[in-house]
Order: C-alpha cells, then structure tokens, then sequence
C-alpha cells in the first residue's frame, strides 16, 4: 500500500498548487500552504473520495496541519 | 443552449416549478423533477419532459430532511454523472395573521421554504465544487421583499431565501457556482387561485403592468440565470413581479 502521507501529499500538491517541499507533516494548511477554509473543506471532500471514507464534520473542524490529515486516515485504517 | 446539463427543480411537479422543469428541458437540460406527495402529477412532468427528446427522472424527497436530500442527489449523479443546475423551489404557506399563527404552522414554512433551500444547496455544493461550476438558483418571493399581511412564516421564510442566497453566492464564487434569486409577485398558480376576486382585483391596482404573471414569465427568467448569458451575475434578487415592488 503507497504511504498515506505520500498519497496525501499528492493530493494537497495537486489541489492548491503548491510545492512539494513545503508539504511537510507539520505545515498547516492555512498558514503555511495558503489555504482558506473553503480550500481545507475541499480537501478534506478529496480526501473521503481518495480513501473511500467519510469524515464528520466535527472531524474535519479538528484536521489543521498535514500531519494531522495523515493521523485521521491512519487511525481510521488502523 | 442547456444541452448536457443536468438540472434539479425542486418542488417540480406543479406551479412555478413545473413550468422551469419543463422551459429548462426545451433548452437541452435533463431534469430531476423532485416532489413531495404527488408522484402522478410528478411523473406527467416527467412523460412531457421526454416527449422533448431529453431525459428525465422523479425522484420523491422532503426537501427539509438531510438524508432524503442527500439521496435525491445521489440518484441524479448516478443516473446523470453531474449537476449543473439546482432551482430551489419547493414551497409551502400556511397562511394566518401573526397573533392566530401556531408555533407549527410557522416551523413548517420555515422547514421547507427556508431550511429546505439550505439543505439542497448544501448537499448540491460539493459536486458543483468538484466540477468548479454551477448555477443555484433560488425562488423567493416579492413579499420577501415587501411584507404581506397573514404570511409571516412565509415572508420570513423567503427573506430568509434572499439572504441565504447572497452568503451562499459569496462563499461559493471563488469555485464558480453562481447563486442567484428570483421574486416572483403575482403568478396565476393552484396557489393564488384560492384568492378570492376581490382580493385579486386589490392585487391588480397595485401592479403598475396591471395583470397577473404567469408561470412562464418566471421560468423563462430562470433559463436565463441558468445559461452562459449569465455569467456575470451573482447574488442577486431579480423581481418578477409586474413592477409591484421598485
């Protein structure tokens, strides 16, 4: 199975068009990688279909930094 | 002009709604014709939408209830791949003066006239999103704008609809879906034949084209804030109404 973080990555890469070097596991989207609440919404949206799940909206509230997108699809899968 | 579009109008089986159903087929569009209770009335809609070369399902949800909602839009991505066009029309009254008007004649105004808007554009959103386009369009009322005497709930519920649609058009134009209203005054539907004539020839004096609208004066709007011709346009309120309100 390809890395979550890696498949994460590609997506947040893909979506708001920044460089790979900057999605680290501590960059908060908002903040680091430029991202506005609606652009956070949307990935989370790419998120579910990527992983086939849902995240709940009071989930989704809580995910701010990559890593802790990474987390959530983890323990989901664990 | 709509052709491989697809098209949600709630509140499609009658009145207003009908009539955008069927003006948005004529353009091209298949169209989802969502009702509440009346599934013969629904599926006449959706025979005479065929009859124009395009296709067309029914499909039965309470536009106020989240999960009969998300369903309806399910089956139009699985039978369509796409929606490109959601009129928010379903709509009830339960007309009475402010100081008779029961907590529940007002929640359900409120229900399906307002939270019932929320909730399809809501679940709408994130296929439009995904598509980066996409047109909602809202159908308030004149009496949103004006007030009436005896539709509290409704006026309510239909300013309500004018604001929603202004937040909603802001937030979602960066992904462009565009989010526009339209208030309609009076239309000769099921739902103003019950005036009587002398409250219609009140009505009349006040409407400066002096004569009632009909349903497809206000479809024909729709069509336009639902094609390329209305690019540019954005929350806004577009009235409908013989010049009634200036």
């Amino acid at each position: 199975m390809a890395d979550v973080f890696d498949r994460v990555k590609e997506i947040i890469v893909d979506k708001l068009d920044v460089d790979e070097s900057k999605v680290t596991l501590e960059a908060s989207f908002k903040e680091d990688l430029d991202a506005d609440s609606l652009d956070v919404v949307e990935l989370v949206m790419e998120l579910e279909d990527e992983f086939d799940m849902e995240i709940a909206d009071e989930e989704a509230e809580k995910i701010n930094t990559v890593g802790d997108a990474v987390d959530y699809i983890n323990n989901l899968q664990g | 002009m709509l052709s491989g579009k697809t098209a949600i109008v709630t509140g499609g089986s009658r009145g207003i709604g009908k009539s955008i159903a069927i003006e948005l087929a004529k353009q091209g569009a298949n169209v989802v014709v969502n009702y509440a209770g009346n599934e013969q009335k629904a599926q006449e809609v959706v025979e005479e939408i065929e009859r124009l070369g395009v296709q067309s399902i029914k499909v039965q949800a309470d536009v106020a209830n989240e999960e009969q909602v998300k369903e309806m839009i399910k089956q139009t991505i699985d039978s369509f791949g796409r929606v490109d066009i959601l009129v928010n029309n379903a709509g009830i009254t339960r007309d009475n003066l402010l100081m008779r008007m029961k907590e529940t004649e007002f929640d359900q105004v409120i229900n399906t006239n307002l939270k019932g808007v929320f909730m399809c554009t809501k679940a709408v959103t994130r296929q439009m999103m995904k598509q980066r386009s996409g047109r909602i369009i809202n159908v308030a009322s004149i009496v949103g704008v004006s007030g009436n005497p005896g539709q509290a709930n409704y006026v309510a519920a239909k300013a309500g609809v004018i604001g929603l649609t202004k937040t909603t058009a802001k937030e979602l134009a960066s992904r462009n879906i565009l989010v526009n209203a339209i208030a309609p005054g009076f239309i000769s539907t099921d739902m103003t034949d019950q005036l009587t004539d002398e409250q219609k020839e009140g009505m009349l004096s006040l409407i400066p084209l002096a004569k009632f609208g009909q349903p497809e004066d206000v479809a024909k709007v729709v069509r336009f804030l639902a094609s390329d011709d209305a690019n540019y346009i954005t929350g806004q309120t577009i009235h409908i109404d013989g010049g009634m309100v200036m």
